[in-house]
């Protein structure tokens, strides 16, 4: 057992009670209103009473469990997965738990801005002993109920599925029958926290808690809003990257049209504002429609007529969380070839020395050969496929806004400021996410939409179509890399040179791996200011540095005449028995670790002709992941039969949800690798919807994927990117295999090639 | 504007609307039956999938003014319960991840089994190719559409 302090004192536990316990604001919770608050499951009664215990869970009188998910759902299946951690340490039956999204709440769930944020694979990671220790206190304060109630000393009362039991006066009571007592209990001080092996829901796979609803239909993503009343909205952005809002042309003629009821512009900053580092916002002049149903403002946006004109070139400060940065955004209408050939201009030129480690300038010179190789990725949309949208409320001075959201704490302050309202009298309810990868980080599309409501004095559903969704973009930065390698007469490597840079930043990351097993080392990076709006991604950087240092390894591997495998052990090995420098960021035996299983379960050393393997590993978001690609060629056309999956996440919560997680990074990957590309034109994004931006298909999904957890009991890490990244490097591994071509540049298939 | 009169999961409805609003639009902002997602507009995505006399077809494209006494079946109606062997299909196989597509994609593989019960891997991929999953769950989507066909 471990003993842990609750850091929870009675009275912050009063201040949650007493939260949970309070009204809303406007009297409507449309989740709440349009699901029942709890989900009665096949045979699960409704209680007549609820006991708040803390901030996560709440006990029927009856026996039945709510728990709260605190963060929000993006198809991570943390909604699943976090009340599962709290029901483990309550100890209560897991057929009798409800789970129910909370809402966002500072004061419950602290940590402010990332207490309830979804994203960088922290969730689980960072949720893990607060979820714990919800459900240990819990437990505990059942435990002195029942004590008190049966005059025993709570040491000798043991619990079992929400069951509490005295062996030796035989008595024995359900949370039920104690939740009433249970919650006039003050919080525990500290409590005992269960040890790994004995572990009965943490491991063993539960089915994800919304899947009924999902697969029947139910109201449950922020598109679905069907608040009574609520007008719809739609807005006009920019036609370009570098343009804003000068003037809306035919304002009253768009009036007149069927089922229109405004139409004017909003501006989503007031003035002075300094921004936070998520309030990227290529567009915060909007020109909007709002009506009465979808179709008559889509028809109205269509016939809308806006002057736009170019934005002035300015230096602003961000503030990225309590420390300044200053952002450069140059005007110009840009162009993806300009942006290349900046690169390209750079690449050349000597870059910002991130890290050097032995003399690698002579280790060049003295080289017998030099081995280079140049690697680059465009800009990539995250395409969710629910687009942007939000629903807001806003009445004077007080707003309910609910929505697909990843970062409520970073947008809130955001949106206070631009009503003009106190953050305290905002309600923001987080519906489940169609999809999220990044963009939802960056919730602008909630600030319009609240804008909007605060215009027309009345509920407003604002809603992107797929073109404002994909040509409004947060997009993931377009990058390049070189990689050099100096090999001596034996082929034995010497030195390693890395440099990389993007618009508009740098993807790469000095102290990750091969850093640390070379003696001689020098990464450079570069970066070129842009106004085209980018963040995070999938797996930030990794996502393109992943696959261009995997693919030269695979490249070196080949000229030093070593086995993939093999070349990437002896490395590490180096690296964990005498590193080089101190700042290297990886475990290098666990790196080893998922390497050696994926040889193994992917049975490398096979001998089959028609097979063409690639390997990859890659650490990021404090996980270890390595792939084993298989492809064969049919008619011409590479095919993925399989892609066996190691992966070091510590302590794996819901293995077959982490395995349909680590499935889907794996096809995400293959699909962004060959065909994922947004370019631009005089500042025109030119793809604005499915037909011209190709996404992986069923065909072209892998014909099996095989996922392996190392077992071991360290404490959970990150799972929703870290398979994401290495594919890109055994995708190509393979395909040089099966083609005889190496793939350096993304996206790797053009149009008109596919998988067969 | 102009009224029709629409056959929706076994129920008759009266909607007034521009004729050429499509079903898409009709069923979630007329009917309430947001279950049909609306994903691109286009007729690329397939989250928009219904049934139309028994036949998988995107919403987005289908005006009002065309469906005249055809029967249109969406996610609600597919099943009383939730119980459509697909549904289940589904449910066993954990299939969804945000679960956005999965309506379009249970209702492209529900009308795919309806008329073809035992589907190869090749017929799967011609009724699906249509439907994207952003998530990337189209393995165990396949698993699942064989598992109800085995049912
Ligand atoms: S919304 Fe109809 S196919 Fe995409
Ligand atoms: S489950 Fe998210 S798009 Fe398919």
């Amino acid at each position: 057992m471990t003993l842990i302090k609750t850091k929870q004192g009675r009275r912050s536990f009063i201040k949650v009670s007493a939260l949970s316990g309070g009204g809303l604001m406007l009297g409507f919770n449309w989740l709440a209103s349009c699901q029942p608050s709890v989900k009665p499951e096949a045979g699960l009664q409704l209680p007549d009473e609820w006991f708040d215990i803390n901030a996560y869970l709440k006990i029927g009188n009856n026996g039945v469990v709510t728990i709260f998910s605190p963060n929000p759902e993006f198809g991570q299946n943390v909604k699943t997965s976090m009340p599962m951690i709290v029901a483990e340490e309550l100890e209560v039956d897991w057929k009798n738990v409800m789970v129910e999204q909370a809402l966002y709440s500072p004061e419950k769930f602290p940590g402010a801005p990332f207490g309830q944020f979804s994203g960088g694979s922290r969730g689980i990671m960072s949720k893990w002993e607060p979820l714990r220790v919800a459900g240990a206190s819990a437990k505990q304060m059942l435990k002195e109920a029942a004590a008190q109630t049966w005059e025993v000393p709570v040491e000798e009362i043991t619990t079992e599925a929400g069951v509490l039991h005295h062996e030796t006066s035989g008595k024995s009571a359900s949370y039920g029958e104690m939740a009433a007592a249970a919650a006039q209990i003050p919080v525990p001080e500290e409590v005992e926290l269960k040890e790994p092996k004995d572990y009965k829901i943490i491991g063993h796979s539960k089915k994800n808690v919304d899947g009924l609803d999902i697969v029947t239909g139910k109201p449950m993503f922020g598109m679905d809003n069907q608040t009574e009343g609520a007008l719809v909205a739609m807005a006009v952005h920019p036609p370009a990257f570098g343009l804003t809002l000068k003037a809306i042309g035919n304002a009253d003629e768009i009036k007149a049209m069927p089922g229109i009821k405004d139409v004017f512009g909003i501006k989503a900053y007031k003035e002075g504002f300094k921004r936070g580092y998520f309030d990227t916002n290529a567009f915060p002049e909007l020109a909007v429609v709002v009506g009465n149903t979808t179709w008559e403002v889509m028809q109205a946006r269509k016939a809308l007529v806006a002057e736009w004109q170019p934005i002035e070139s300015s230096d602003s400060v961000i503030d990225r969380f309590g420390a300044d940065i200053n952002v450069h955004t140059p005007a110009g209408l840009e162009n993806t070839v300009d942006h290349n050939q900046q690169m390209e201009a750079l690449m050349d030129k000597p870059g910002k020395v991130v890290r050097r480690d032995g003399d690698p300038e002579s280790a060049f010179k003295n080289a017998a050969k030099v081995i280079e190789s140049n690697y680059s990725a465009p800009y990539l949309a995250h395409n969710c496929m629910e687009p942007m949208n939000f629903f807001a409320h806003v009445k004077g001075d007080k707003a309910f806004v609910s929505g697909p959201l990843q970062a409520p704490g970073l947008i809130e302050p955001t949106l206070a400021h631009s009503l003009g309202i106190p953050e305290q009298n905002i309600e923001t309810e987080m519906t489940r996410m169609g999809g999220g990868f990044g963009r939802r980080a960056y919730s602008h599309y909630m600030v319009e939409a609240a804008l909007i409501s605060q215009q027309v004095n009345a509920p407003v559903k604002l809603i992107y179509t797929r073109e404002d969704d994909m040509t409004n973009g947060i997009y993931r930065p377009t990058y390049r890399a070189r990689y050099r390698a100096a090999l001596d007469e034996n082929n034995q490597l010497l030195a390693l040179h890395v440099k990389a840079g993007g618009v508009p930043e740098s993807p790469l990351f000095a102290n990750r791996f091969p850093a640390g097993s070379i003696d001689n080392y020098l990464a450079e990076e570069f970066a070129i200011d842009s106004n085209i709006t980018t963040g995070a991604f999938r797996a930030p950087r990794s996502n393109f540095m992943a696959g261009a240092e995997q693919s030269f390894l695979d490249e070196l591997a080949e000229a030093m005449g070593k086995d993939p495998i093999e070349f990437r052990l002896e490395l590490l090995k180096r690296a964990q028995e005498n590193p080089v420098g101190k700042t290297n960021d990886y475990d290098a035996s666990r790196y080893a670790g998922v390497l050696e299983l994926v040889r193994e379960k992917s049975g490398w050393g096979r001998n089959d002709a028609s097979m063409h393997r690639g390997v990859s590993a890659y650490f990021c978001h404090n996980s270890y992941v390595a792939h084993v690609l298989d492809l064969t060629m049919e008619n011409g056309k590479p095919v993925v039969e399989k892609v066996t999956c190691a992966i070091d996440c510590g302590i794996v919560v819901n293995p077959d949800a982490a395995t349909n997680m680590a499935e889907g990074g794996i096809t995400d990957g293959i699909g962004n690798a060959l065909y994922g590309e947004m370019t631009f034109k005089d500042g025109v994004p030119q793809k604005n919807n499915f037909h011209q931006y190709r996404m992986i298909r069923m065909s072209e999904a892998p014909k099996a994927v095989d996922v392996h957890f190392v077992q071991n009991e360290i404490n959970p890490t990150g799972l929703g990117e870290p398979p994401f990244p290495p594919v890109f490097g055994a995708l190509a591994n393979a395909m040089h295999k099966a083609t005889g071509t190496r793939y350096y540049h993304q996206p790797f298939l053009g149009e008109g090639i596919s998988l067969g | 504007m102009a009224t029709f009169s629409l056959n929706v999961n076994g129920k008759k409805h009266q909607v007034d609307a521009d004729p050429a609003t499509p079903i898409l639009w009709v069923l979630r902002d007329h009917l309430n039956l947001v279950g049909t997602k609306y994903g691109c507009g286009i007729a690329a995505c397939g989250a928009c999938t219904v049934h139309l006399d028994g036949v998988a077809v995107r919403s987005c494209q289908l005006p009002v003014s065309g469906v005249g006494d055809k029967t249109i079946t969406t996610i609600e109606g597919l099943s009383e319960q939730g119980d459509h062997p697909v549904q289940k299909a589904w449910l066993e196989h954990d299939v969804p991840q945000c679960g956005y597509c999965q309506a379009g994609q249970i209702m492209s593989a529900s009308a795919l089994l309806e008329s073809n019960p035992n589907p190869s891997d090749a017929d799967i991929d011609a009724a699906m190719d249509g439907n994207i999953c952003r998530c990337g769950t189209y393995t165990r989507i396949k698993a699942a559409i064989k598992t109800a066909a085995s049912n």
